[in-house]
């Protein structure tokens, strides 16, 4: 369920690289936390990201939640089918949901984010 | 994406079951209470089209008796008590002094001697303490809240359900009416009450008979599609129907007047608490008033966003989120009374970008007949 070549962050994100660049959404345990997802905020292509930082938001039902950059760099491309079908969040948010791609300003960052082993112990799973 | 930390919770007697139905629990007013099962939108979907049961034990009742009990009731709410029969129930209020909410109830009239309200769950001690403060009365007032447990059955096959388990012929109960009989073997108050918009029964039951009663419910309304419905959907239908939530619509520092509830409002039947401040109010005039809106931009107003009208602050969103039954994001606010007219543009503050919206009529649902 948590793919083994993604990155995860203690804030519910997750990172895959493809060499310089980063694709970034929110895991599986997020979605099942937020309940369905109606409304996604994403950030511009070409805007400098910071991690840790919020690049965004996605809006339940029930309120919103921010989306924080799990690395620095530059966004490169956003998930444009997520404006019109925000559930997909709900459906395939390692997948087909991406929310966004980030061309790494400090690759080294990536050392910081938790495996798998390590997210599924960090979210009791 | 942020985390909230837990902290130790009230229970309801059904925690055991909503947490093995898998359900997402909340910290809502200190209780730990499920906000989904399925999902909002499936569980809103539900009770709109077949029939959903909620746990609502969390509700707090109060029970007044006495030769005093009517006198003191039509003391502390504005709606006339002493017009109710046995076995009605009435939509109305706390108010302060001043024409403030202290709470939203509901009062059911039991028998001549005998009342029976119903209390928002994060205010029934404050509810207490301040009946308690006006009983000149001498009536018997007793919080009950700890003996009962709430079961809400709404949608439109709810009287099939009820009707299946009850003891009693439902048929002549009309809205805001209620028998006293057994669902399931278990004694039972069933009131046609809900806060859905919906048909519906809302069930009290002794806490301990909680178990049963809701897997009975489950049990009999299994032909019409029931599921268990969170607080999540429980949200979303009730701002369709436009039914104010307390600490949203309705605070201490709103009146019934600006809340647009002049319907509770009976001031040719006497003193009650509150009564000349809205006395003082009606006859001046309210300067707002709560209106509904739809957003007409991209994005979703929240409770507590603020409102512009041409560029200046106008008023804020009480509750507003998305209509899964108009797909359309909605919501209630306050606005000054010259823009509270169907068709009014306005912006919505939504993370220091003014979003535009529209001002509509509510009730935004209302169910066929």
């Amino acid at each position: 369920m948590y793919p083994e070549n993604f990155r995860y962050t203690k804030e519910h994100e997750w990172v895959r690289v493809d060499g310089d660049t980063a694709t970034m959404g929110i895991t599986l345990h997020a979605q099942k936390e937020l309940g369905d997802i109606v409304y996604v905020d994403l950030p511009k292509t070409g805007t400098a990201v910071e991690q840790g930082k919020t690049i965004g938001s996605v809006e339940s039902v029930k309120a919103v939640s921010d989306i924080y950059s799990p690395v620095s760099g530059e966004v490169t491309a956003i998930n444009e089918t997520l404006a019109t079908a925000p559930e997909k969040l709900n459906e395939d948010p390692h997948g087909e949901a991406w929310l966004v791609k980030i061309r790494l300003g400090a690759p080294e960052e990536i050392d910081s984010l938790l495996s798998a082993a390590d997210y599924l112990s960090y979210i009791g799973e | 994406m942020s985390e909230i930390a837990g902290e130790p919770l009230k229970q309801t007697p059904l925690n055991a079951i909503h947490r093995a139905l898998g359900a997402k629990m909340v910290d809502f007013g200190g209780w730990d209470m499920p906000v989904h099962y399925s999902g909002i939108i499936d569980e809103h979907n539900t009770v709109r089209n077949a029939v959903g049961i909620f746990d609502v034990s969390h509700m707090g009742e109060i029970e007044i008796r006495g030769p005093e009990a009517l006198a003191l009731i039509d003391f502390l709410t504005p709606n006339a008590a002493s017009k109710l029969k046995d076995g009605q129930a009435q939509y109305s209020a706390l108010l302060y002094e001043h024409g403030g909410f202290v709470d939203d109830i509901l009062v059911h009239k039991v028998s001549a001697h005998h009342y029976f309200l119903c209390v928002n769950a994060s205010n029934q001690d404050k509810d207490y303490a301040h009946i308690r403060e006006h009983n000149t009365f001498q009536a018997e007032v007793e919080f009950a809240s700890a003996r009962y447990a709430l079961l809400a059955v709404q949608g439109p096959h709810a009287p099939s359900v009820v009707r299946k388990l009850a003891d009693v012929d439902l048929t002549p109960v009309r809205y805001y009416h209620f028998v006293d009989g057994s669902v399931g073997g278990v004694p039972a108050r069933i009131a046609r009450t809900g806060y859905t918009g919906e048909l519906g029964f809302e069930l009290y039951v002794a806490a301990e008979e909680a178990v049963r009663v809701w897997n009975a419910v489950l049990d009999a309304g299994a032909e019409f599609g029931i599921k268990p419905a969170g607080l999540g959907a429980r949200n979303t239908l009730r701002l369709e129907a436009a039914m104010a939530l307390y600490g949203h619509e309705i605070t201490a520092s709103l009146t019934p007047l600006e809340a647009g509830l002049e319907r509770i409002v009976k001031f040719e039947k006497g003193n009650f608490l509150g009564r000349k401040a809205l006395l003082e109010q009606h006859e001046r005039g309210v300067h707002r008033l709560l209106t509904g809106f739809e957003m007409t931009g991209r994005g979703i107003g929240r409770d507590g966003y603020e409102i512009m009208i041409g560029g200046a602050p106008a008023g804020w969103v009480t509750s507003g989120g998305p209509s899964p039954t108009l797909g359309r994001n909605i919501g209630m606010c306050y606005l000054p009374v010259a823009h509270t007219r169907p068709g009014e543009n306005i912006q919505v503050m939504i993370r220091n970008q003014p979003v535009e919206a529209v001002t509509r009529p509510m009730p935004f649902y209302k169910r066929a007949n």
